[in-house]
């Protein structure tokens, strides 16, 4: 990344291949050249940059709060330094413990019971060939994704609550009253049903790109050559979904610990702090609520320090399986 | 097209219109699990709505004899919204959040067109240092307690920029609207600069007026997320009378904590400020905010199939 290697502008091309010092000299005008050319391109992008630098780049150095022991009165400079005290008291938390199993097992149940459901979806609704139907269900599924979390639980609750409509029929019909809502044992099952509701729908739309990229003339040979519809399914369409589906999953590896936290903090007062506590609300709670800001930020940092790590795996991962990932090798 | 294309063209007029020669007709079976499939997906997204709405329109008598939310309409009334507008927190609150997406999608559609279009250049001054810095944020981010300390150190708590500001820019958003205005016929930016335009005048009367649909996509993107801005006002905003719609519903429908100024029972008797506010009236909150959305939804939705995918796909 240290130089950017450019051809010489072409009038001033020596009849010589130009010495070292010279190429030097001549790439440093290059450069002065393509910045007085774009300067109106870089000033655009100045107020992004400013933003960006604000709010993304200052709290990342705020993360030294997790090696202080942080006052508001002192602020960053003259807040003490304890050096890792803070994490181990982080470690020796039995709920930062619990927060991390929940947040784990909330992030496989999704990756079991969501992550193939677009997929499915989008395999169903690529076989639909009436366009008018497709675009009224594609249409209809999209919309929950819009939806803010308060509205989709709000949504949920008037459903499946103890006061839903799921309740009122039961009872109506003299049965047993059944609240999925407050029950700390299935919650999990439930805020997947969640994600599933809202967010299924979204997510087939870069699935059903890729299947529309497929080569239908890939299907007409196949056809020709006495393939079914499952083998054509299995030998032509899985593997042209193929990377776009090993792409979705590593995102989804990268979000392994952010899963969540507003349908967690949505819900706590519903299910209780156990069944709901993810790393990001640990970090919310005893960092803001409690103005325990350096165990907070401990937290924090400890979370998106292990997030870049699994993303980063499980694209090198990827790699080796001969895909792209995020980004290529 | 090849010569099996026309073929297969000229027989699809006895077949089904869309259905290519080479594939089998369809199974009896297949047919109806895949339509129950189709249906069974569409009512689960459209009845809760349904139901919603038309609870905010109901007489009390209809959700008593209901029991709760109601399916079936018996009567129909709009006292339900004639209450909320007559209840400062709820005005105030949806003055607030009008307030927070309109600025809000202002803001950030300006900085992510200039943004995407100033890196959209190959070989321009810069740009991969530039593109770099912003893709770091994608991956790594300070979290929550620091943006916290940094927001409320620049006197963001109880002011209404931090709404706006912390997550103005998306650099997602940014990449995929880079990746379209990269796109535009070169042709035809050669053209402009031979006849001495800049920059500015290239963006504003060649690339953006070739990229509206991209553009109004993600203003949607934007207008939706500052609209059901939530967690933000709940850290930043103490004050109820400056809380946007989201919280508003999350305190005094999802939570059920007594709204001030609700407290009325069917006959309009004004009960005090202890009193849970009536389904109707929460359902006809719920529903207020689902409105814009409803609304823009038709216009902007049909730019997702074309627009949206390629890019989201390549960035």
């Amino acid at each position: 990344m240290t130089a950017i290697h450019e051809a010489p502008p072409a009038a001033a091309t020596p009849p010589a291949p130009p010495t070292r010092a010279e190429r030097r000299v001549l790439r440093k005008a290059d450069r002065r050249r393509r910045f007085l050319r774009d300067r109106s391109l870089v000033l655009m992008t100045l107020p992004a940059i400013a933003l960006v630098l604000v709010f993304n780049y200052a709290p990342m150095f705020g993360t030294v709060t997790a090696f202080q022991s942080y006052s508001i009165y002192a602020g960053f400079w003259h807040s003490p330094w304890t050096g890792l005290t803070t994490f181990q008291r982080l470690f020796n938390d039995p709920y930062f413990w619990h927060a991390l199993e929940n947040t784990l097992t909330l992030s496989l149940v999704q990756l079991v019971l969501f992550f193939p459901v677009p997929i499915l979806l989008a395999l169903l609704l690529n076989t639909v060939l009436s366009t008018k139907i497709r675009t009224f269900v594609q249409s209809v599924v999209y919309l929950p994704h819009f939806f803010s979390w308060v509205l989709a639980i709000t949504i949920f609750q008037q459903m499946l609550g103890g006061a839903g409509a799921l309740n009122q029929f039961l009872r109506a019909h003299d049965m047993s009253t059944w609240n999925i809502m407050t029950n700390p044992d299935t919650f999990k099952l439930l805020v997947t049903a969640q994600v599933v509701w809202k967010e299924a729908g979204w997510g087939i739309i870069v699935f059903l790109a890729a299947l529309a990229a497929i080569d239908t003339q890939l299907y007409e040979a196949a056809a020709a050559d006495g393939a079914g519809r499952w083998r054509r399914m299995w030998h032509i369409t899985l593997p042209g979904i193929r990377s776009i589906v090993v792409l979705m999953l590593v995102l989804q590896l990268g979000n392994v610990l952010t899963i969540g936290f507003e349908q967690m903090l949505i819900q706590r007062f519903a299910v209780g702090r156990d069944a709901s506590e993810v790393l990001d609300t640990y970090a919310y709670f005893y960092g803001v609520v409690n103005a325990n800001f350096s165990l907070g930020a401990a937290a924090s940092l400890f979370k998106g320090v292990l997030s870049l790590i699994l993303i980063l795996t499980a694209n090198k991962v990827a790699h080796l399986f001969g895909e792209d990932g995020l980004y290529r090798r | 097209m090849t010569a099996t294309s026309l073929a297969t063209a000229a027989e699809k007029t006895r077949r089904n219109r869309n259905r290519p020669a080479w594939e089998e007709p369809p199974t009896a079976a297949g047919q109806t699990g895949k339509g129950a499939v189709l249906v069974f997906i569409v009512l689960v997204v459209l009845i809760p709505l349904y139901m919603v709405v038309l609870t905010s329109f109901s007489t009390q008598g209809s959700i008593n004899q209901a029991g709760g939310m109601v399916l079936v309409p018996h009567g129909i009334t709009v006292e339900a919204y004639r209450q909320i507008f007559t209840n400062n927190l709820v005005i105030s609150s949806l003055i607030a959040s009008f307030g927070i997406t309109v600025a809000g999608t202002a803001i950030s559609v300006l900085v992510t067109v200039l943004c995407a279009y100033g890196l959209s250049r190959n070989r321009s001054w810069g740009h991969r240092v530039i593109l770099m810095l912003l893709v770091v944020t994608m991956f790594f981010n300070g979290g929550l307690i620091p943006t916290f300390m940094v927001v409320a150190g620049l006197g963001g708590y109880d002011n209404y920029w931090s709404m706006i500001l912390p997550g103005a820019v998306s650099v997602f958003n940014i990449l995929v609207m880079r990746g379209f205005f990269a796109n535009t016929s070169r042709d035809l930016i050669d053209a402009a600069y031979m006849d001495g335009a800049g920059e500015w005048r290239i963006l504003t009367r060649i690339v953006l007026p070739t990229s509206r649909a991209v553009v109004a996509v993600i203003s949607l993107f934007y207008a939706v997320g500052y609209w059901n801005t939530f967690f933000n006002a709940l850290l930043y905003l103490p004050d109820n009378q400056k809380w946007p719609l989201q919280l508003v519903i999350y305190t005094y429908t999802l939570q059920g904590n007594p709204m001030p100024g609700t407290g009325v029972t069917q006959t309009g008797t004004y009960f005090g400020t202890q009193q849970i506010a009536p389904l109707s009236i929460q359902m006809a909150v719920v529903t207020l905010t689902l409105i814009p959305i409803l609304v823009i939804y038709p216009f902007v939705q049909r730019h997702f199939a074309k627009g949206m995918l390629l890019g989201a796909v390549k960035g």
